[in-house]
């Protein structure tokens, strides 16, 4: 369960978020709507603990995430609107390295299954990334949500560049996420088809 | 957060950095063939007087070693800062100055370890003796860490700032004076006899001292500019 | 806890901070003006001519008391700076901010007699010796923490980024003046000790107590000056700030 208490966020001399107050349960989304420059990105990454809130707090399973640090962060895959892959490196390393960064036992071989499962065929599994396409780079960054047990996702713009076959694929895979009781938290402006019962919406005004 | 995690962090993030310049090995042949090239220089401007150039090849191999590591902090940070790795290794459930030692150890074993292992070369060109050139390759092996620690601060306050190549230069030059003083210190004291022991013994210290706190530093600056 | 956070933010909030600061630069200018006056006038009429240097040794009333201010302003300002990393407050940014051009200045100063005195006595404008030689790193460091600031256009970013480069420079400072003592020692160059004069009389030390005050009471005056600029910079989106900014005012829509 994540709580946000009361946040506050500025960036540069502009007030961004206000007193934002709201919880998201186990097996449960939260889409954060806005129009560009209403705070989402800021939002998504105040939560991850990469933007410390003005004033407030965020509460994971009751702790503090300032508290608890490395607890939370054992907990939380997080994909930016970056991609994160460095272009010199194949996607197997590129996915394999950044999962062993973070503290998970991966070995190449499911990297691999993970990469075939966001529909990249193994005969670009070791090209160098760089040769690789926007929509094939984004569905590489994504892979990490295939092969890992973590409860939480935050996902900011998680269908960029994602063809109409990729998208099935995520919504697919976020439907089971949330069926096994994870969280997630993603900003979009795609609708997300997880069923009403399963989704909260956020709107955040300009 | 456990030890065996900590190691695990670090070599990973090192042996990763290191597959990097493999795929890119330009990068290492631009900073040594600058080291190269600068204490090469320094012949041609001041004549080819042996006794001259054995006086200043200390400082001269020391400035060039100086100003080669400055040319590569530029690529410590910036990459995965572009690219938005270094994002996701602040995600890391590890301390981040851990990341950040990791970091530092591939950066000089790209950058400085080349120039320490070229440096009795480029001594036996400046016609300095086997003592000297001993002398100088270990005050290069205890300093040039010390630089790459001291870099990274300014590697990571710079952080996408316009115009950080210039900056860089003007906030860490300053701070690696002591570093330029104690090691050309050394050979210069051993080559006139007096022993380069204390110097060798403060550029240890001044290791020790950057590996305690420039991790910090520097981790605390990444945070402010990834904020 | 809760106590001292309520009285940090009456104290140093813009607005209570800076019609205070305008009641308050009067009285330190004019007193700096007094006593750097009295100093003066000590150090160039009262005090002795020296036996050695004849008139030129008088630069030191100006010399050492500058290069005494110019280190004391970049640990004033380094404290202020921790203070703001510390308790995340901005004023102590800002404060830190208003203060490193004066020490700058004071570091230019010390430079400057530096060499004035330098040509008399060495015939050169400059000598490595360890004083300068620090002066002038100190000069690059103050260079470094307002060239960090102005490159930096987040203003939050900027306070602390220059905040952890004026920590790191004040570890330094101690290290890099030691190693420059050593390195002078080691070289045998030139050394300009201005103030190891055998016995220095009384009226000289008094001229050098009273200018460095009067140069203490100036740089208070500044940065107070100072600091009701940045004061008016920063806040004037608030309606505060416009209310006291009259070029603000116009362009209100």
């Amino acid at each position: 369960m994540l709580n946000v208490d009361n946040v506050s966020c500025l960036r540069g001399e502009r007030r961004l978020i206000t007193a934002l107050s709201f919880t998201v349960q186990q097996g449960r989304l939260l889409a954060v709507t806005g129009e560009n420059g209403s705070g989402k990105t800021s939002l998504l990454r105040m939560l991850c603990g990469l933007l410390p809130p003005e004033q407030g707090r965020i509460l994971w399973e009751d702790q503090d995430v300032r508290a608890c640090r490395e607890r939370f962060l054992a907990s939380l895959i997080y994909v930016g609107h970056l991609n994160s892959l460095k272009d010199d490196l194949t996607p197997v390393e590129n996915v394999t390295i950044s999962a062993r960064l973070a503290g998970e036992e991966i070995s190449e071989g499911k990297t691999c299954e993970a990469l075939e499962a966001v529909g990249l065929a193994r005969v670009i599994h070791r090209l160098p990334t760089r040769v690789l396409s926007q929509g094939q780079k984004r569905r590489v960054s994504l892979a990490r949500l295939w092969m890992s047990q973590r409860p939480l996702w935050i996902l900011d713009e998680p269908f960029a560049a994602l063809d109409a076959s990729a998208t099935g694929l995520l919504m697919q895979q976020l439907r089971s996420h949330l069926h096994n009781g994870g969280i997630v938290i993603a900003a979009t402006h795609q609708e997300i088809d997880v069923g009403a019962d399963r989704l909260d919406q956020l709107r955040l005004a300009g | 957060m456990s030890q065996p995690g900590i190691f695990a962090a670090l070599n990973e993030i090192i042996r990763r950095d290191l597959l990097l310049v493999l795929r890119r090995r330009s990068d290492v042949l631009t900073t040594v063939l600058f080291f190269i090239m600068v204490a090469s220089l320094f012949p041609l401007g001041v004549g080819p007087e042996p006794a001259v150039l054995r006086t200043i090849a200390p400082g001269v191999l020391w400035v060039a070693a100086l100003l080669s590591c400055l040319l590569s902090l530029g690529r410590l940070f910036t990459a995965d800062y572009v690219d938005g790795v270094l994002e996701q290794m602040l995600l890391i459930p590890q301390p981040l100055s851990v990341l950040v030692i990791g970091k530092v150890a591939a950066h000089w074993l790209i950058s400085g370890l080349p120039v320490v292992l070229l440096s009795p070369l480029l001594g036996l060109q400046f016609g300095l003796s086997g003592e000297a050139l001993g002398v100088l390759t270990l005050s290069l092996l205890l300093g040039t860490p010390t630089l790459s620690f001291i870099g990274a601060i300014g590697a990571a306050l710079t952080l996408g700032v316009r115009g950080s190549s210039v900056l860089i230069a003007l906030l860490v030059l300053p701070l690696f004076i002591p570093v330029l003083i104690f090691g050309a210190g050394a050979v210069t004291s051993s080559a006139s006899g007096i022993g380069a022991g204390a110097h060798l013994s403060l550029l240890g210290a001044g290791l020790l001292l950057a590996l305690a706190l420039a991790p910090w530093a520097t981790a605390t600056s990444l945070r402010i500019a990834l904020e | 806890m809760a106590l001292a956070q309520i009285n940090w933010f009456k104290y140093s909030s813009p607005q209570a901070f800076y019609p205070l600061a305008g009641r308050m630069i009067p009285w330190f200018a004019t007193i700096a003006a007094l006593l750097i006056g009295v100093g003066l006038y000590i150090g160039f009429f009262v005090a002795p001519t020296d036996f050695q240097q004849g008139q030129s040794y008088r630069i030191i009333f100006v010399h050492v008391p500058a290069a005494w201010m110019s280190m004391f302003l970049y640990v004033v300002m380094a404290i202020w700076a921790g203070l703001g990393l510390g308790l995340n407050a901005r004023p102590s940014f800002m404060m830190a901010q208003a203060i490193a051009p004066t020490g700058a200045l004071f570091t230019f100063l010390a430079l400057f007699t530096g060499a004035m005195w330098g040509k008399p006595t060495w015939g050169a404008w400059w000598v490595w010796d360890a004083r300068l030689t620090s002066e002038l790193i100190l000069l690059f460091l103050y260079a470094g923490v307002m060239l960090l600031r102005t490159s930096i256009d987040d203003p939050r970013r900027a306070d602390r980024a220059s905040a952890v480069f004026a920590l790191v420079g004040v570890v330094n400072v101690p290290i890099i003046y030691f190693s420059v003592r050593w390195w002078n020692t080691l070289h045998q160059g030139a050394s300009v000790s201005m103030t190891a004069a055998p016995k220095m009389a009384a009226t000289m030390l008094t001229a050098m107590l009273v200018m460095t005050l009067g140069f203490w009471m100036y740089s208070i005056a500044v940065t107070l000056a100072r600091m009701r600029c940045v004061i008016l910079e920063r806040e004037r989106r608030s309606s505060w700030g416009m209310h006291h900014s009259h070029r603000e005012a116009v362009e209100v829509h």
